[in-house]
């Protein structure tokens, strides 16, 4: 080969690999920069994708199917995250890089505030959707920013109950009857502790625990007050909260004197639980019903009833927002606006026990009239419709609200699990609010 | 003059033109081989080099991930509240017992999983292949099993314990053994990947020095200990050095063990917490991108301090033996 031409080649292969190599760094930076969410107009088909979390219900009663039939052009493609944390994560990361996100996102209440405050921006408009008008007022304020925009519509709301088993109180001779039951604790909290401490005199089984976990009861409490851990100011208050600090007193008692079975709830530890039956009781906010109901399977059907809980709060609910930079803004939109509306929360209350936000659902016989045939036949919609009325009206949510409820959680596991004394475990759980917000 | 002229002119005609020629065969020469390593380095600046000074710049700042275009300048802050920060110093000490804790037993074991895949046996290639396993698992599928088998009500391992008398072990909140119950992922997962890399370096040791030993009446073990050992170190200290930049990494496994919001605190009280769940912890739960930052680069800096700590002790040990020869 002639010299030239050797050189020639080199020439070339360097080139080459260096404009390979350009390519390649382009190539990364360029992609999903500017906005895609994976949604998308081809050959008059319309793709949304949606990013959801734990049981929203819609992948799982077929309503997602049902939107596509209809709309035979439109092809819905979720992706459902068990835990939310871990979903909530990956959405702050996307929301950060612009990139990876959904068309539609849902959002989890604890986080509603945080989002409203922070990311307002790359949140579509939903305050102008047409017949939109149904949800309850403060579901809806809950998700407004500053300058009145609103940023997702409301799924469910989160009012309580008592889950129990029946057999388990049978057996520590405790009532069975589910007003008797709710006769036991009627009007507080501590009533629910006294009765766990009947329990577990009573009981013979001592693998069986009174209750779940210690960070059940501690939501129940809080969320029952219109401030919990920040005040409208958003200042943090959370220490001389007295609500905060009575939760904080009750679950601690109940964790460091064996009534709990000290799992961690929606963790893995907790469904086999369910499964084992190893606690009799679960402070159950609506939506948690499908979840005992999938986990504690059929062997234990009728086993479980519910009775009104001490105190009426709202504990959860969540949203579902529009990316601003969605290319299927519009359908996304027209998507998000169906699955909310009054018929779709009825029929995913009917089948999930995810209790609607709209108040025009709640007023449904469907809604009023239902029983829960998997808990007894427990009449889930009067027992729940009386809780939701108990709830606070004003509701004042906190940036980190969700982060606070992830620490207080693990606060009471260092006195549930590890032995540590209330007073370590709250001087722990503040220093690590104290990061976690400073 | 007049005839010396066009001499002259195509003489500096043909000069520039061969200097050219000589100037494209020294780029030829000298430049190609950089043109080659060309696409490297400028993968490495963009997706090493840049990130790197870019976290250097954040961890000066405060700055939450939901407004990355607010920075604060707080200059050295970060890193002297991380120095006083006692989780830091946990976190730390984490990495360490955990790195033990996996490193050791795993080299121990590939070690002489490897003298045994070393005799000639039959099947040898399936045991080969047996051993490299673990290693092409993900580490969330390993640690999703590992962390079922440890689970305390119903895991299988705490049933087997109870097989023999042994209580329900708390494996997650116990410091200890939720150490341990990490170690044990890592170990299976990378004990055969260390085992072929021995028995690869095994395999090159020459059979004679076997045989004189065997003629010396060396039995297996006195063979494996003054023959196999020092035939392969060079390997070993390739595979400790590799381990603990692992070790010092170690992050997938403890995130997923703990499961959940408890898993990103490396649990309820930080009992297995290591230096990369720290980082993410401020990163990804807290939202604390400069302190997140900060903990990125001091990591940076502790690997490049046990590199030279090794490079130092290796060559006082080179020196000392070389000075026993000599004397």
């Amino acid at each position: 080969m002639s010299r030239a031409h050797k050189l020639l080649r080199t020439r070339v292969v360097a080139t080459v690999s260096a404009v390979a190599a350009l390519g390649l760094v382009v190539g990364c930076s360029g992609g999903d920069g500017d906005g895609g969410t994976g949604g998308g107009v081809k050959d008059g088909e319309v793709t949304i994708t949606m990013g959801l979390f734990g049981v929203m219900g819609y992948k799982e009663t077929g309503l997602l199917d049902q939107y596509m039939k209809e709309n035979p052009n439109v092809r819905i493609e979720a992706e459902v995250a068990g835990d939310e944390q871990t979903y909530y994560t990956a959405l702050q990361t996307h929301l950060a890089a612009g990139s990876g996100l959904k068309d539609i996102q849902g959002i989890e209440i604890g986080r509603a505030k945080e989002l409203a405050d922070t990311q307002a921006a790359k949140f579509t408009d939903l305050s102008g959707v047409k017949g939109a008008d149904h949800f309850l007022p403060w579901k809806l304020s809950q998700v407004t920013a500053k300058d009145d925009k609103v940023i997702g519509f409301g799924t469910d709301i989160g009012p309580m109950a008592v889950c129990y088993r029946k057999d388990m109180f049978e057996q520590a001779g405790l009532p069975t009857d589910r007003e008797e039951v709710a006769e036991l604790w009627e009007g507080d909290w501590s009533k629910y502790v006294e009765a766990g401490k009947e329990f577990k005199k009573g009981t013979k089984n001592d693998k069986v625990a009174f209750m779940d976990s210690a960070s059940g009861l501690f939501n129940a409490m809080i969320y029952g007050n219109s401030e919990q851990f920040y005040n409208e100011s958003g200042e943090l208050i959370y220490q001389d909260n007295p609500a905060v600090t009575e939760a904080w007193k009750l679950a601690a008692e109940a964790g460091g004197t064996g009534l709990t079975a000290k799992l961690r709830q929606f963790q893995p530890g907790w469904d086999p639980g369910l499964a084992n039956s190893t606690f009799a009781t679960a402070v159950c906010p609506a939506w948690m019903l499908g979840h005992i109901s999938e986990k504690a399977g059929p062997a234990n059907k009728g086993k479980w009833d519910v009775a009104k809980a001490p105190k009426g709060a709202n504990w959860g609910g969540s949203f579902l927002g529009v990316i601003d930079k969605s290319p299927v803004k519009e359908e996304a939109k027209k998507l998000v606006a169906w699955l909310t509306a009054p018929e779709q929360q009825e029929s995913i209350f009917k089948k999930l026990g995810n209790f609607p936000s709209s108040q025009e659902a709640l007023k449904a016989p469907a809604v009023t009239d239902a029983k829960s045939e998997y808990f007894s036949d427990a009449p889930i919609g009067k027992i729940f419709g009386e809780a939701a009325q108990e709830i606070p009206d004003k509701q004042v949510l906190g940036r980190k609200d969700g982060t606070i409820k992830d620490i207080f959680s693990q606060g009471l596991t260092l006195i549930e699990s590890q032995g540590k004394s209330p007073d370590e475990a709250w001087k722990d759980t503040e220093d690590r609010i104290k990061k976690a917000t400073g | 003059m007049a005839t010396s002229l066009p001499t002259t002119r195509t003489g500096e005609r043909e000069r520039p033109r061969q200097r050219r020629r000589t100037l494209l065969h020294r780029l030829d020469l000298r430049g190609a081989p950089y043109a080659f390593i060309t696409p490297f380095f400028v993968v490495f600046a963009a997706f090493s080099f840049y990130p790197l000074v870019y976290t250097a710049w954040i961890s000066l700042h405060r700055v939450e991930l939901a407004t990355m275009n607010v920075m604060e300048w707080v200059a050295f802050d970060n890193y002297t509240a991380l120095w006083q920060d006692e989780r830091f110093w946990n976190a730390l000490l984490n990495t360490l017992t955990l790195g033990v804790l996996s490193t050791v037993p795993q080299l121990m074991t590939a070690l002489g999983l490897a003298h045994l895949l070393n005799y000639r046996l039959r099947g040898s290639t399936f045991f080969r292949v047996a051993a490299i396993t673990p290693y092409a698992t993900s580490v969330g599928a390993a640690a999703l099993v590992f962390t079922m088998l440890f689970e305390r009500d119903f895991g299988m391992i705490n049933w087997m314990l109870s097989l023999v008398g042994v209580d329900n072990v708390d494996w997650e909140n116990n410091k200890w053994a939720a150490q341990t119950a990490i170690s044990t992922i890592v170990i299976w997962r990378w004990t055969g990947y260390n085992a072929l890399l021995y028995l690869a370096a095994m395999q090159a040791v020459p059979r004679d020095r076997y045989e004189a030993a065997a003629i010396d009446g060396a039995s297996r073990w006195q063979q494996f200990v003054s023959v196999t050992i020092p035939g392969i170190r060079s390997t070993i200290v390739f595979t400790i050095v590799l381990s603990t930049i692992g070790a010092t990494q170690l992050f997938g496994e403890p995130l997923i063990f703990g499961q959940g919001p408890m898993g990103v605190t490396g649990g309820a009280d930080n009992q297995y917490q290591t230096l990369g769940l720290l980082l993410y912890e401020e990163g990804w739960k807290n939202y604390q991108m400069g302190r997140a930052a900060t903990v990125a680069w001091v990591m940076f800096l502790l690997l490049i301090l046990v590199f030279v700590v090794q490079r130092v002790v290796k060559r006082l040990a080179s020196r000392r033996a070389s000075s026993v020869r000599t004397s």
